[in-house]
């Protein structure tokens, strides 16, 4: 095994909000390090702490995926209960609150989805959680695509009569048009991304700058919720219409 | 500080490990056996564990365990379909099988930690000390139950588990240590009960895990059936004898189908033979590969469907994947070798031992544990969503399944009516809409303050550990007090059980080791008997009457001593008859090398 430690690196200075200014151990005050300057033990890390920071990442949607990952693997070499197994109970609840955090934090800012999601929630402070919408100019298609996919369920799978036949030639072509929609739907989005990106972060008191923000908070919330909407119609089309599909929900993406 | 062991428990066969100065290692038996048959015999005279538990599954099948492992975290029902193959009566008491044997009944935890224990004492003995830390492995894709279930069998056998890590996962740490290995890997896992594959990314010593799926009742035990089912229709034709109405007769077609199998991953076709009980006859047929493997084509099949789910939650294509991994005993099959090289379009790795190679890694992640190994870290995910029952019997999802963990989600929960003081909470998991689809894991209490309805506000906090197991806690936002939460399993032993069987454990152990030298004894006492009786017969002419009188002697003092209860004096008397035979072996080893230089002579001759 080799030498290097990729722990306590306690003279590194990091502006993290940690959950406490002083150590939870040893009472040292601490000014947001990971590990306590004096006693070397973990220190819990804030709970309000937002996942950008946590990963050490500006509060931008085109992000550096490398940089990404680095930082959280660096960052489980730091925390993971796999390296604390043999210290004190208190170390050990540390680490766990502090590696979950963590996890969450990565995957969220992983998928670019979820992590729009993320800094719209975080930017429009306390807002609700972003709802599902069906796109105004595709309501009758979804009507009468959900009133096929309901006769389509109700007909046995046994039963190989041409309405069958007829219906799951129509829901799969269906689906082709709605995954064309929703990739274009994410191509938006990620012009929306730029857009966003080259705002100044700092915009505290210049009301120009937070009224674009606002604007392409709001717009990227829209396409979020109808992109959300025709993805769950999808999920639901492919359970339908391929019988070795995952039943029920699919994944995430 | 204590060694801390690695525990790969099977199937079928279970093995122990440590981190040596040099890497992993694999503790053999006093015999060189690496692998302990996961198999219990609870005798008249006492427990017998491994080998010689082996020995007893036909002479006494209702009293010996095998494959205890399926009934983890198990409810009857669950099992229902595959009890006829199981010779042992089942019972099931607050969701947990309890298995019969005589007058007693065992849970499938304490039947593990009779098998955890024998490892642990082989561990004892050959390390010189006294072993109380251990990472067990399970298979990826076993439940929060089926885990909690291994933890407790930890428990009761007195081992702090310090971890619960996955077969797949262990089998990368010890290829990765071994091979340096990088980029994205499929460990393909088909042991003796489960299959699992697990999708992992491979840079500088971090081992993640992006994706892992499975079924965990899917294994070389069901491949023997298939071939088992296969003899009983063909003895029931040919002999017209039912081979389920003894239980003797179903575990030697078991046995030979399990043989016949492992026959055929290195031969076109194995002979299969054996005697019928009642003078029946023999059964004898020869089966081809070809005619097995039509056996068993739609098993190997099944697990295609899980390797490209693992696949597509990991958004890869097959073609990604820059290494294939196999893992397990059911690996050596030339179908499933075959299978797997189709999907990946790549040679499989085998380099490792596919029997040994899990128990390694649980070593490697037991020296990371240890703090002596801060190169490697593995961040594996559980593999089943975690969620809560909500209005129309709907699952609502709060942890997705392939999230890395350790994990946690929070979830606000208040009163629907007023001065109501308790709100019930059913957590499941699975991957379905609706409950009644997805594994029930526990349920508990939220204690309220009697307060207008939609007042009070308590935040439940479920969190996933480093081991896949579920902590819950609950908070009173209002008040900022924390409540302890009595969780109660559906599938799992209560604290309190656990408890139990480990103070009962405690108390059986002296009485067990006793015993079990005194088993030990007399099998080998009876083998000696039987070898040395047979090669007097044979050596009637080779040496003197005296010397003949003098064995004889000596088999006769140990036949009595066998029946005592003393292992000491069985061994004192063994040592005895070994010493005066001593010149009787070698004038047979003579016999027999004159023999076969004769019998070369006389091919030499006639070629």
């Amino acid at each position: 095994m080799s030498e290097h430690t990729h722990q306590p690196d306690s003279g590194r200075t990091r502006e993290l909000p940690m959950a406490r200014s002083m150590c939870w151990h040893c009472q040292s005050e601490m000014s947001g390090e990971y590990f306590c300057g004096r006693c070397v033990k973990v220190q819990p890390l804030s709970k309000e702490l937002d996942y950008f920071t946590c990963l050490n990442l500006p509060r931008k949607l085109n992000l550096d995926e490398k940089a990404l990952e680095e930082t959280f693997y660096a960052l489980s070499r730091s925390f993971h209960p796999d390296y604390y197994a043999t210290k004190d109970e208190g170390q050990k609840a540390i680490s766990l609150g502090n590696t979950a955090l963590l996890n969450t934090a990565y995957r969220t800012l992983k998928d670019p989805m979820q992590r729009a999601e993320y800094l719209i929630r975080l930017e429009a402070g306390s807002a609700k959680d972003i709802r599902t919408s069906p796109p105004a100019d595709l309501f009758d298609e979804i009507l009468e695509l959900q009133e096929d996919l309901d006769e389509f369920r109700s007909l046995s799978a046994e039963a190989s009569d041409d309405r069958r036949q007829e219906l799951l030639e129509k829901l799969q072509a269906d689906r082709l048009t709605l995954e064309a929609r929703k990739a274009h739907m994410e191509d938006r989005l990620r012009e929306q991304f730029s857009r966003w990106d080259a705002l100044p972060t700092e915009a505290e008191g210049d009301s120009a700058v937070q009224a674009q923000k606002d604007a392409v908070l709001t717009g990227m919330q829209e396409i979020l919720s109808n992109r959300t909407y025709v993805k769950n119609i999808v999920n639901d089309l492919v359970a339908a219409t391929s019988p070795t599909a995952e039943p029920g929900r699919s994944a995430w993406h | 500080m204590a060694l801390i062991v690695g525990i790969d428990l099977g199937t079928t066969n279970s093995l122990v490990a440590y981190m040596a100065g040099d890497g992993p290692r694999v503790i053999s038996g006093t015999r060189g056996q690496a692998k302990v048959p996961s198999i219990v015999g609870l005798t008249d005279n006492g427990l017998l564990v491994g080998d010689p538990a082996k020995e007893h599954l036909v002479r006494d099948p209702s009293r010996t365990i095998y494959s205890v492992k399926r009934f983890m975290g198990k409810s009857v029902a669950d099992v229902a379909e595959e009890l006829k193959y199981f010779p042992y009566a089942l019972q099931e008491k607050g969701g947990v099988i309890r298995i019969q044997v005589g007058e007693k009944t065992y849970s499938p935890p304490q039947v593990s930690a009779m098998i955890l224990k024998e490892l642990k004492l082989r561990a004892e003995t050959y390390l010189g000390e006294d072993i109380t830390k251990a990472v067990i492995t399970v298979p990826a894709y076993f439940n929060d139950s089926q885990r909690q279930a291994t933890k407790d069998a930890g428990l009761i056998a007195g081992l702090e588990v310090l971890r619960i890590i996955n077969e797949p996962t262990a089998a990368s740490l010890a290829y990765g240590l071994q091979k340096n290995t990088q980029g994205l890997v499929a460990v393909y896992d088909l042991g003796g009960g489960t299959f699992d594959i697990s999708i992992l990314k491979l840079k500088d010593g971090i081992f993640e895990v992006l994706a892992t799926n499975g079924n965990t009742h899917l294994g070389g035990d069901d491949f023997d059936r298939r071939l088992v089912d296969a003899v009983i229709r063909d003895i029931d034709t040919r002999h017209g004898v039912k081979v389920e109405d003894s239980l003797e007769l179903m575990q030697t077609v078991r046995l030979e189908a399990e043989k016949t199998k492992i026959r055929l991953s290195d031969e076109p076709q194995a002979h299969m033979a054996f005697s019928l009980p009642d003078g029946r006859g023999t059964y004898e047929r020869t089966w081809s590969r070809d005619e097995f493997e039509a056996l068993i084509q739609d098993l190997a099949e099944q697990t295609m469907t899980p390797c490209r789910r693992a696949l597509s939650d990991a958004g890869l294509e097959t073609g990604q994947i820059d290494e294939v991994v196999l893992v397990g005993g059911s690996t050596r099959m030339p179908l499933v070798r075959s299978r797997v090289q189709e999907l990946f379009g790549k040679t499989p790795h085998c380099d490792l031992n596919p029997d040994e190679v899990v128990a390694l890694g649980a070593a490697v992640q037991a020296g990371i544990l240890a703090g002596e190994n801060k190169d490697m870290l593995l961040l594996d995910v559980t593999p089943l969503s975690l969620g809560i029952e909500t209005m129309g019997n709907v699952m609502s999802t709060l942890i997705r399944r392939n999230t890395t963990i350790p994990t946690s989600a929070k979830e606000m929960f208040t009163t629907y009516v007023d001065g109501q003081t308790a709100v019930d909470i059913h957590i499941l998991q699975g991957e379905r809409e609706l409950v009644k689809d997805n594994r029930s894991l526990a349920r508990f209490q939220l204690k309220v303050p009697p307060l207008p309805a939609a007042v009070p506000r308590i935040e439940v906090t479920f969190l996933i550990d480093a081991n896949g197991i579920l902590n819950v806690t609950a908070s009173d936002i209002r008040t900022g007090e924390s409540q302890s939460v009595q969780v109660k399993p559906s599938y799992g032993l209560t604290d309190d059980e656990v408890e139990t069987m480990i103070r009962e454990s405690f108390q059986f152990a002296a009485e067990d080791i006793q015993a079990r030298q005194v088993i030990e004894a007399r099998t080998e006492a009876d083998a000696i008997i039987m070898a040395t009786e047979k090669a007097l017969k044979r050596a009637t002419d080779l040496i003197t009457t005296e010397e003949i009188q003098s064995i004889r002697n000596a088999i006769e003092e140990l036949r009595v001593a066998n029946t005592q209860e003393d292992h000491r004096l069985i061994r004192a008397k063994l040592t005895d008859v070994e010493k005066v035979t001593h010149h009787l072996a070698e004038v047979l080893m003579d016999a027999t090398l004159k023999e076969a230089l004769e019998s070369k002579k006389l091919s030499e001759v006639t070629d």
